[in-house]
C-alpha cells in the first residue's frame, strides 16, 4: 500500500509535461508570413504539385501530360466529396494540397477563412480563354480567388423506358407516382439535398430564411419515405441497373449513366435550378504558387479543356474549347449543349456563412427522421 | 457435431452467416461481365484492373509505410511499459491507464488527435496517422506482454543478475528472449490492427496520401465495381494467410 | 553465501530503481500526450464557441449543451441505442448458443471452429461492410435467390434499411461476442453442472442455475464489445443505410468533418462517451457481485 496520491501526482506530472510541450509546439505553428511576391520566371521543374480532385473528374493520363507540358510532377489525390475535402483543408496547418477542386460556394467560404491564394491573372495567359459569364458568378465575381473548371445545373436523371411519364417538376420526385416510390434518389450534400424542395416551393436556393426553410424542411421529411437512398456518388449506376428510376442528378453525372443506356435522360424542371460550378483553388500554403498557376493555365488550354470535357462529360466553361467539342458531345448528351445563357437563366449557388449550420441542421433532422 | 443436439442450428447458422458474404465476394471477383451483380462468365481480368490501378498500388505503400512504422514504436514501447507495470509498480490504476488506448472508442480517439494535430498546426499525413496508430498499438502490445508476464519466473533475472550480469546484459539476454513470443504476437496484431485500421485514419490523415482502407472507402463510396469484388479477394487471401501463419507461430513458440 | 545473494539481490532492486523511469516514461508520456491530453481538449472545446470557418473560439458557453437537447439530436441518440442493443441482442442469442456448442467440440475442432470465428474479424472491416451491399442489393443474390425459388415476385427493399445496418453491425461485431462467452463457458467448473444433474436437476434447470449465472461476467463483456463499437459506428449506416439512417457516430463525424462545428462535434462526443463509461460501470459492479458469490460459494 504504497501512496497511490503521489503516483496519481506523478501522472499529472507528466500531464503538465507534455501539455507544455504541447503548447510550445502550438507558439511555433503558430507563426505565419507574408504570401511571398511570385516570380513569373520561376523554374518550374524544381517544383511539385498536388492537386485534390473528385475522384473519376479528371482525365487519367493528366498527370503525365501536364508534367510533358510544364515540367512540374502532379500527383492528384481524390475526394469523393466537396464536405470531406473541406474537413481536410480547414483542419488547420498545411494539408499538403497546392491546388484543391471545390464547388464555388465553398471555394467562397475558403476564401472567407483567408486560405485562398489570390489568383494572380498575370501567369495565367489563358485566363482570356473563360466565357465571360464565367467571370461574373456571384461567389466570386472577377476570379480574385477561383477559376470555374466546369459548370452546369442540377436536374432529374431519369429512365425514359421505366417511368410512364417524363419528370418536368421537382414534385416528381418529392410526390413522386406510386410506380416510382421506392426507385428515387436525391443528392446528400446538404444545400443540394435541399434544392429540390425550395425550388418547388418558388424560394431561392440560398434563402436563409427560417419559414421558408422550415417549409422546405416538411416537404423533404414528408417525401423521404419513397426515396431509395441520399446518394451524391453512384446514382448513375443505380439508373443503369434500373435499381432507381428517377435520381436528382448534377447533368454531368447522368452522362455517365447516359453513356451505358441511352434510355436515360435529363430535364431541368420547370421550376428552375442552380447554376453550380466546380472550380480551382490555390491554397495559401502552397509552396508551389508559380506550378499551381501553371497548372491552372494548362487546364484552362482550348486543346486541353476541351480534352477534360471527352473525358468526364461536364461542361467547361471555355467558349474555345466548347467551340471545338461542343456540338459533337451534344449529339449523344443533350445537356452538353446548354449555353452559357441557359445556364444563366438558373441561380448561382453562393455561400450562406454563418446560416450554413441552418442547412446542416435541416439535412440531419431530414435524413435521420 | 453429433453430440451438439439442438445446439447444430444457431452453430451452422453463425458459420454461414460469417462465410456466405466473403464467398459471394470472391466468387464475383472472378466474373467476367461488366454488370457486377449478373455473371458474365469466368474471367482474371479484373485482378488486371485492379493490379493497373496507381490509386490502390500508392494506397497500399502508404499503408505499409504507417502500419511497419507504427509497429516499431508500438512495439518498443509497449514491451517496456508492460516490463515497467510488472517490475516497478503494482498500480492496477496505472495499468488501467496504460491499456486504456485499447478499449476507448475509435472515434472518440481519432477527433481527439485531430483537435491535438490541429491545435498545435500540425500538418496532416502519414507521420499523424503513425503516432495515432502508435496510442493503441502500444496499448495491445502492452496487454499481450503483461499477460505472459505473469507466467514468467522472475528467478531466472535474479540469478542473471547474481551471476554478474549488468542490468542491460539481463535485459537483452534473459528479459526480452523468454518475452519474445508474446512481444511478437503483439507486433503481428499491430501490423494487422494498423493495416485495417479505417477511423482514426479517416480524421488524422492528410488529403494528399490516404491509406488503403481510405482509398477502398472511396471506391465503396463510388459504388459496386467488380474491380472492389477483386481486391476484396486478395486482401481476404492476404488476412486469411496472416492469421493462419500467426496461428501455427504461437503455437510452436508456445510448445517450445 | 545467503547474504551475497541478499546483496546482489539489493543492487539489481537499486539499479531496477534507477531504471523505472526507462521502462514507465515513454509509455506513459505518449499515452497522455496522444490519449488524454486530446481527450482533454474535446472536452474544452465542448465549452468554447463555435469558430466561423471551423475550430473554436472564446467566449466559454453552455450553449453547446443547450442544442444537444433538441429534440433531433436526442431522436438521433436513441436510434442509435436501440440500433446498437438490437445489434447486441441478436449476437447474444446466435453468439451463445454458437460458443456454447464450441466448447462441446473435441479438443482438434474446437481451435478450428475458433480460427474460422476469428477469420472474418480479421479482414479488412470496409470490405466486410462491401460484401452486404453485393448480397442485399436489389440485384443481389439474396433477392435472385428468392426470386428464383418463386418466393417473391418484385425484389424486396433489403438494402439501405435500418435492418441492413443492424445486419452490417452484427456481421462486424459477432466474433467479439462469441470468443469472451467462449472462454467463460470453457473456463466453467465441470463439476459444479455435474454436481447439480446428481442432485436430479434437469439439463434445462442446470443451465439457467448454474451455467447461465457463472458465464454472466463474460457474456456481458461479450454485450459491451459489441454495443460499443455499434453505437459508435459510421460507416455501417452511411454505406448500408443509404444515408437514411444517421447514427451518433455519423452526427459526431458530420460535426467535425462537415458542418466544421467543433465545440458542437465535442459535446456529442462527451455524450458518447459517457454513456459508454456508464455501462461499464455497471458491468464491473455486476462482475463484482457475481465473483463475490462465486468466492462464498
Amino acid at each position: 500500500m504504497r501512496g497511490s496520491a503521489t503516483r496519481m501526482g506523478k501522472i499529472g506530472a507528466v500531464g503538465a509535461v507534455a501539455a507544455s510541450a504541447a503548447l510550445l509546439l502550438a507558439a511555433c505553428g503558430g507563426s505565419s508570413s507574408a504570401p511571398a511576391a511570385l516570380d513569373p520566371n520561376a523554374d518550374l521543374t524544381k517544383q511539385s504539385l498536388t492537386v485534390s480532385n473528385w475522384a473519376g473528374y479528371y482525365p487519367e493520363d493528366l498527370p503525365a501530360k501536364f508534367q510533358s507540358a510544364v515540367g512540374a510532377p502532379l500527383t492528384i489525390a481524390n475526394h469523393a466529396t466537396n464536405e470531406e475535402i473541406m474537413g481536410k483543408l480547414t483542419a488547420g496547418g498545411d494539408s499538403g494540397i497546392d491546388v484543391a477542386f471545390v464547388s464555388g460556394q465553398y471555394a467562397q467560404a475558403l476564401n472567407d477563412a483567408g486560405l485562398l491564394e489570390p489568383i494572380q491573372p498575370d501567369l495565367i495567359a489563358n485566363m482570356k480563354n473563360l466565357a465571360p459569364e464565367a467571370t461574373q458568378l456571384a461567389f466570386d465575381v472577377g476570379n480574385a480567388y477561383s477559376v470555374p473548371y466546369t459548370w452546369g445545373t442540377t436536374g432529374i436523371c431519369y429512365r425514359s423506358d421505366l417511368v410512364s411519364e417524363a419528370p418536368d417538376s421537382w414534385n416528381d420526385v418529392l410526390q413522386p407516382a406510386e410506380e416510382n416510390k421506392g426507385k428515387i434518389t436525391a443528392l446528400a450534400t446538404e444545400r443540394w439535398l435541399l434544392l429540390p424542395a425550395l425550388k418547388s416551393l418558388g424560394y431561392s436556393i440560398n434563402t436563409t430564411d427560417d419559414a421558408q426553410l422550415q417549409e422546405a424542411k416538411d416537404l423533404l421529411i414528408a417525401a423521404k419515405p419513397s426515396l431509395l437512398a441520399y446518394d451524391d456518388t453512384t446514382y448513375f449506376s443505380r439508373l443503369v441497373s434500373g435499381e432507381a428510376t428517377m435520381s436528382v442528378a448534377w447533368d454531368g453525372w447522368c452522362n455517365y449513366g447516359i453513356a451505358e443506356d441511352p434510355n436515360i435522360k435529363f430535364v431541368v424542371p420547370k421550376e428552375g435550378s442552380d447554376l453550380w460550378s466546380d472550380t480551382m483553388v490555390i491554397l495559401k500554403t502552397s509552396k508551389n504558387k508559380e506550378a499551381a498557376h501553371a497548372f491552372i493555365n494548362f487546364i484552362l488550354d482550348p486543346a486541353n479543356h476541351a480534352w477534360v470535357a471527352e473525358n468526364i462529360l461536364y461542361k467547361v466553361p471555355n467558349k474555345a474549347a466548347m467551340d471545338q467539342v461542343g456540338a459533337a458531345l451534344a449529339a449523344a448528351y443533350p445537356n452538353m449543349g446548354m449555353s452559357a445563357a441557359d445556364l444563366l437563366k438558373e441561380e448561382v449557388v453562393v455561400d450562406v456563412g454563418v446560416d450554413s449550420s441552418k442547412y446542416t441542421k435541416i439535412a440531419t433532422e431530414v435524413t435521420s427522421n | 457435431m453429433r453430440n451438439l443436439g439442438w445446439l447444430r442450428l444457431p452453430f451452422l447458422l453463425t458459420f454461414v452467416f460469417l462465410y456466405v458474404p466473403l464467398v459471394v465476394v470472391v466468387v464475383m471477383s472472378f466474373n467476367g461481365g461488366k454488370q457486377p451483380f449478373s455473371w458474365g462468365g469466368f474471367s482474371t481480368r479484373w485482378y488486371g484492373v485492379l493490379a493497373a490501378d496507381a490509386a490502390v498500388r500508392q494506397g497500399l505503400i502508404n499503408t505499409l509505410i504507417v502500419a511497419v512504422g507504427a509497429t516499431i514504436l508500438a512495439t518498443i514501447l509497449g514491451t517496456l511499459l508492460a516490463i515497467g507495470l510488472a517490475r516497478f509498480t503494482r498500480s492496477a490504476l496505472l495499468e488501467a491507464y496504460s491499456l486504456t488506448p485499447a478499449i476507448i472508442p475509435d472515434l472518440a480517439l481519432a477527433i481527439g488527435l485531430l483537435v491535438l494535430f490541429s491545435a498545435v498546426g500540425m500538418t496532416l499525413g502519414l507521420h499523424s496517422v503513425l503516432l495515432a496508430h502508435v496510442v493503441f498499438g502500444m496499448a495491445f502490445v502492452a496487454a499481450v506482454v503483461t499477460a505472459r508476464l505473469g507466467q514468467n519466473d522472475p528467478s531466472l533475472e535474479e540469478a542473471s543478475g547474481d551471476l554478474g550480469a549488468n542490468s542491460v546484459t539481463t535485459f537483452f539476454k534473459i528479459t526480452v528472449p523468454t518475452l519474445l513470443p508474446a512481444i511478437v504476437a503483439g507486433a503481428l496484431l499491430v501490423f494487422t490492427l494498423s493495416l485495417d485500421e479505417f477511423v482514426i485514419a479517416f480524421f488524422t490523415d492528410g488529403p494528399a496520401t490516404p491509406t488503403l482502407p481510405i482509398v477502398i472507402y472511396s471506391m465503396v463510396r463510388f459504388g459496386v465495381t467488380p474491380e472492389i469484388n477483386a481486391l476484396a479477394a486478395l486482401l481476404l487471401l492476404v488476412s486469411f494467410t496472416v492469421v493462419i501463419a500467426a496461428q501455427r507461430i504461437t503455437r510452436l513458440t508456445d510448445a517450445v | 553465501m545467503a547474504s551475497a545473494v541478499a546483496q546482489g539481490r539489493g543492487a539489481s532492486r537499486r539499479r531496477a530503481l534507477g531504471s523505472r523511469a526507462v521502462f514507465l516514461g515513454p509509455g506513459l508520456v505518449y499515452v497522455t500526450a496522444f490519449m488524454t491530453i486530446p481527450i482533454l481538449l474535446v472536452v474544452s472545446y465542448a465549452f468554447l464557441t463555435r469558430g466561423r470557418f471551423g475550430g473554436v473560439e472564446f467566449p466559454v458557453t453552455l450553449e453547446n449543451f443547450v442544442r444537444a437537447l433538441d429534440p433531433i439530436y436526442l431522436r438521433v441518440l436513441w436510434n442509435s441505442i436501440f440500433i446498437a442493443s438490437a445489434t447486441t441482442l441478436l449476437a447474444l442469442l446466435i453468439g451463445y448458443p454458437t460458443a456454447y456448442a464450441i466448447t462441446r467440440l473435441p479438443a482438434r475442432w474446437r481451435t478450428v471452429a475458433l480460427v474460422l470465428v476469428v477469420l472474418p474479424f480479421w479482414t479488412n472491416f470496409l470490405i466486410r461492410t462491401y460484401a452486404w451491399i453485393v448480397l442485399l442489393n436489389s440485384q443481389g443474390p439474396v433477392n435472385k435467390t428468392l426470386e428464383n425459388l418463386g418466393l417473391i415476385d418484385a425484389p424486396l427493399e433489403l438494402l439501405y434499411t435500418r435492418g441492413a445496418v443492424i445486419a452490417g453491425l452484427l456481421y462486424a461485431y459477432l466474433p467479439l461476442m462469441i470468443l469472451p462467452v467462449y472462454a467463460s463457458i470453457e473456463r466453467l467448473d465441470r463439476s459444479l453442472l455435474e454436481a447439480a444433474t446428481n442432485l436430479g436437476a434437469s439439463k434445462f434447470r442446470s443451465f439457467i442455475t448454474v451455467t447461465l449465472p457463472l458465464t454472466l461476467p463474460g457474456t456481458m463483456i461479450g454485450a459491451i464489445f459489441v454495443f460499443v463499437p455499434s453505437l459508435g459506428n459510421f460507416i455501417v449506416p452511411e454505406l448500408l443505410g443509404g444515408g437514411k439512417t444517421v447514427m451518433i457516430g455519423n452526427l459526431i463525424r458530420d460535426q467535425f468533418l462537415k458542418a466544421r462545428d467543433w465545440p458542437f462535434g465535442a459535446v456529442l462526443a462527451l455524450v458518447m462517451v459517457l454513456f459508454l463509461a456508464g455501462l461499464f460501470a455497471v458491468q464491473a459492479m455486476v462482475a463484482r457481485r457475481i465473483n463475490g458469490r462465486g468466492a462464498r460459494a
